[in-house]
């Protein structure tokens, strides 16, 4: 960004200036600024959001710790991990897409969104096998759930006891558990369906060539949905130990 | 010269600009689709003044009803969905948005010399989420209503009633949505946009505290929408999260639903905060006494407004050492409020104080509010609030603040920038008079809630002991005269939009760069960016250059 160039536009009113600068702002650099600073705003909100679940996991997991125990044990930790580096892809080839727009190489930054989707797809993929499981073994809180599994737990395929019994009021509790998975993984699952509808719409853009037409490029969309989809990374680095992984160690 | 400099033009030969932003385009699409910041301050306007009567309906059915002690207008289901629904719109429909969405949007951009908001679609978004929001609640309206009141307490809200919680629950979510964008629209503006020569110690007050209402809009309202999600599916396929039954928790519920709502307290209360500064500002001809001190509070009543919200909860079963710190933390928000009080008051000392409308109404949300805030203390304080709470005590406390202070504030403010928004003086006389009944329908209708309060009449009841009667009957008069107050306004208002005297660009020879500009302003606010070379409220300079500045 040549903050230079952009004094000199403010300073002399015929100058041309990009299509893509909106006429209440002075200059690109203060309109990618206010953009991105937006876009920090509105992560905030969407911490806050998933920060009211995170509140409710904390105190659950507290009071009917063995429920979230034998719960958790009850997911994929190969599918969780999968998904994990899926998912890590997935924001690689996003902030590469950034850099794309950035140095206006049209046809990387379409690829690189492709690319992007692609994992974010496939995400979504596994999360439906792993869904389809809790469905199968009647997990899903409210609408099909069973304690069976945890008052009476079976070997797995190995012939190794995962857990302990659980006495019936405690086994209850599991389905907080599986309502938090549900819930947090859902609401994440939400987030990654709008930021696919929003690449398909940025892939688009980005085929027309509007954020690559020379300089200065039109970053921002670009640039602020990067940060949109590695905060959606970023809560999953958080749900999958918090989820998957609560205490892993075998019953002596 | 550049556009930001004090100026004073001529009163008598004032004519309304021949382009405008009301009439640059006209016709309805114009402003459906409309980007201006301004144009959708009017649309607000009008959609908040709409909820406002729909609410206030509910509110003289309710005193209607309390008017003999025992029940004869309606049954007690029916009593419960009237309070419910007049609490609801009120609050969400109302009070959250009204300085911010209306005033805030007209005068935040002018007010830091810019051309628009930074985000002018998601400024119309949130205006369309704001109708959307209330088309559902009206809905739910229509087709029964609801009777939780307006907290949704679980497991009331979730086990125990068949009304329409999950519509109207929608309908507050979509409004939290319209809320927070909003505050997003305002951080950045002022964050990003200010002119030069702006700084961050220039600004108007009404600017600071809208920036703080705001960080709370951000950080409250998402809170909320999740607390909202969780009802919903607690009421839709039982998930147990706040079934006690189940092992969920109520109290949850309570935590995550106070969290935001306490903190909307400060979103309703602090930009009519603002809209008071800039009044007893220019009506006393004097600079803000202790300008910083006020800015900051405004920010310290954000931050200390998020740490207090279990002072609702003192008797519904938390640890009396929690309650203990929570009880603390309330009255320190008390400090950054006096500050504000204080400061205003030392502005008035040795002010040319003159009584126009809007200074009327100003001194009108001073009294009001300095009582309901210091009744708040009362309330923060653990040992009295178990004797007051769930007493008519609450009700007048709280209406107090929010009618008595956040409207008193937004009624002044309409009347102050009436002529900057339509090019056109409300007139002063009949104006007057409203202020005053407002003032005087206020302290008859609430006022004798403290009484019946603290003697234990509970809220929420549609009937209550024959010797709260005479205190009631005050009330219900008061309301009437109430009622009065605030149709007139709207009926004059309108009046002046065709008949009103023709107002000029600054007809209260004010500082603020907003009356720099033309009355009503340009679509794009200024012909050039101002370049702002004098501290905010520099009436000194104005009243020793007055002969230069006219022209």
């Amino acid at each position: 960004m040549d903050s230079h160039a952009a004094v000199a536009h403010s300073e002399a009113p015929g100058h041309e200036h990009p299509a893509f600068l909106r006429h209440h702002f002075e200059t690109v650099a203060q309109q990618r600024e206010s953009a991105s600073f937006g876009m920090w705003l509105f992560l905030l909100t969407e911490i806050m959001f998933f920060g009211g679940l995170f509140m409710a996991y904390l105190i659950f997991r507290n009071w009917f710790n063995p429920a979230f125990v034998a719960g958790s044990h009850q997911l994929s930790v190969p599918l969780g991990t999968l998904n994990t580096a899926i998912l890590i892809t997935s924001g690689f080839f996003m902030a590469l897409a950034v850099h794309a727009a950035e140095v206006g190489r049209r046809s990387a930054l379409v690829w690189y969104l492709i690319l992007t989707s692609i994992f974010g797809i496939a995400f979504l993929g596994v999360k439906y096998i792993e869904y389809s499981e809790k469905w199968h073994d009647s997990h899903v809180p409210g609408i099909k759930f069973s304690i069976a599994d945890f008052v009476h737990p079976q070997p797995d395929k190995a012939g190794k006891m995962r857990d302990k019994p659980l006495p019936v009021d405690m086994a209850e509790k599991t389905e907080i558990y599986f309502f938090l998975y549900f819930a947090m993984t859902g609401m994440h699952a939400v987030h990654m369906i709008i930021g696919l509808g929003l690449l398909a719409w940025l892939i688009l853009r980005a085929h027309r060539g509007e954020f690559t037409s020379g300089a200065p490029n039109y970053v921002a969309p670009i640039e602020n949905f990067g940060l949109y989809w590695h905060f959606v990374d970023i809560v999953w680095i958080f749900l999958f130990p918090l989820l998957y992984l609560i205490n892993l160690h075998p019953i002596s | 010269m550049s556009t930001g400099a004090l100026h004073l033009p001529d009163q008598a030969t004032a004519r309304i600009p021949k382009v405008n932003y009301l009439n640059k385009e006209l016709g309805i699409k114009s402003w459906l689709l409309t980007g201006d910041h301004k144009r959708i301050a009017m649309l607000y306007l009008v959609s908040i003044t709409f909820f406002f009567f729909i609410g206030g309906a509910f509110a003289s059915l309710i005193r209607l009803e309390l008017l003999t002690p025992q029940p004869d207008l309606m049954a007690s289901d029916t009593y419960n969905k009237m309070f419910t629904m007049h609490g609801v719109i009120m609050i969400f429909l109302f009070l959250v948005p009204s300085v911010p969405a209306t005033i805030g949007n007209f005068l935040i951009p002018i007010m830091v010399g810019a051309k628009d908001l930074a985000f002018p679609k998601v400024n119309l978004l949130s205006w369309y989420l704001y109708v959307f929001a209330g088309i559902f609640i009206l809905a739910s309206m229509i087709l029964g209503g609801v009777d939780t009141g307006w907290t949704f307490t679980t497991p009331l809200s979730t086990h125990y009633l068949n009304t329409h919680v999950i519509t109207t629950g929608l309908g507050i979510f979509i409004a939290g949505f319209s809320s927070i964008f909003t505050g997003l629209n305002f951080i950045v503006t002022i964050h990003r946009m200010r002119a030069p020569g702006m700084t961050w110690f220039r600004l108007p007050l009404f600017c600071w505290s809208n920036y703080a209402a705001s960080i709370l809009m951000v950080l409250g309202t998402p809170v909320l929408a999740i607390t909202l999600v969780l009802v919903i599916l607690e009421r839709t396929i039982g998930i147990g999260v706040f079934d006690p039954a189940k092992g969920g928790d109520p109290l949850l519920f309570q935590h995550l639903f106070w969290f935001y709502s306490h903190p909307a307290v400060y979103i309703m209360i602090l930009p009519g905060m603002g809209v008071i500064s800039e009044v007893i500002s220019t009506f006393s001809r004097k600079r803000v006494f202790g300008y910083t001190a006020v800015a900051f509070s405004s920010v310290a009543i954000a931050v200390f407004g998020f740490f207090v919200w279990a002072h609702h909860m003192f008797i519904m079963g938390i640890s009396n050492y929690s309650a203990l710190v929570f009880s603390l933390l309330t009255m320190l928000v008390a400090v950054p409020s006096a500050i504000k009080i204080f400061n205003w008051a030392f502005t008035l000392y040795k002010g040319s104080i003159t009584f126009e409308t809007p200074m009327l109404y100003a001194f009108g949300f001073m009294g009001l509010f300095t009582i309901g805030g210091l009744t708040g203390v009362f309330l923060g304080s653990m040992g009295m609030d178990i004797h007051l709470t769930e007493t008519y005590f609450i009700v007048a406390h709280f209406h107090f603040v929010m009618v008595g202070g956040m409207l008193m504030a937004f009624l002044s403010g309409i009347h102050f920038w009436w002529p900057k928004m339509t090019g056109r003086m409300y007139p002063e006389g009949i104006s007057k008079l409203a202020a005053l009944t407002t003032f005087i329908g206020f302290i008859l209708t609430f006022f004798p809630q403290f009484v019946v309060g603290y003697n234990g009449m509970p809220r929420r009841y549609h009937a209550y002991p024959p010797e709260f009667q005479v205190l009631n009957v005050l009330s219900t008069a008061g309301a009437s005269v109430l009622g009065v107050g605030y149709l007139l306004p709207m009926l004059y208002l309108a009046w002046s939009l065709k008949y009103g005297k023709i107002a000029g660009p600054n007809p209260w020879e004010a500082t603020g760069l907003e009356w720099q500009i033309q009355s009503p302003p340009l679509t794009e606010n200024f012909v050039v960016t101002p370049i702002v070379d004098h501290e905010a409220y520099d009436y000194e300079y104005m009243e020793a250059h007055k002969e230069q500045l006219v022209g």
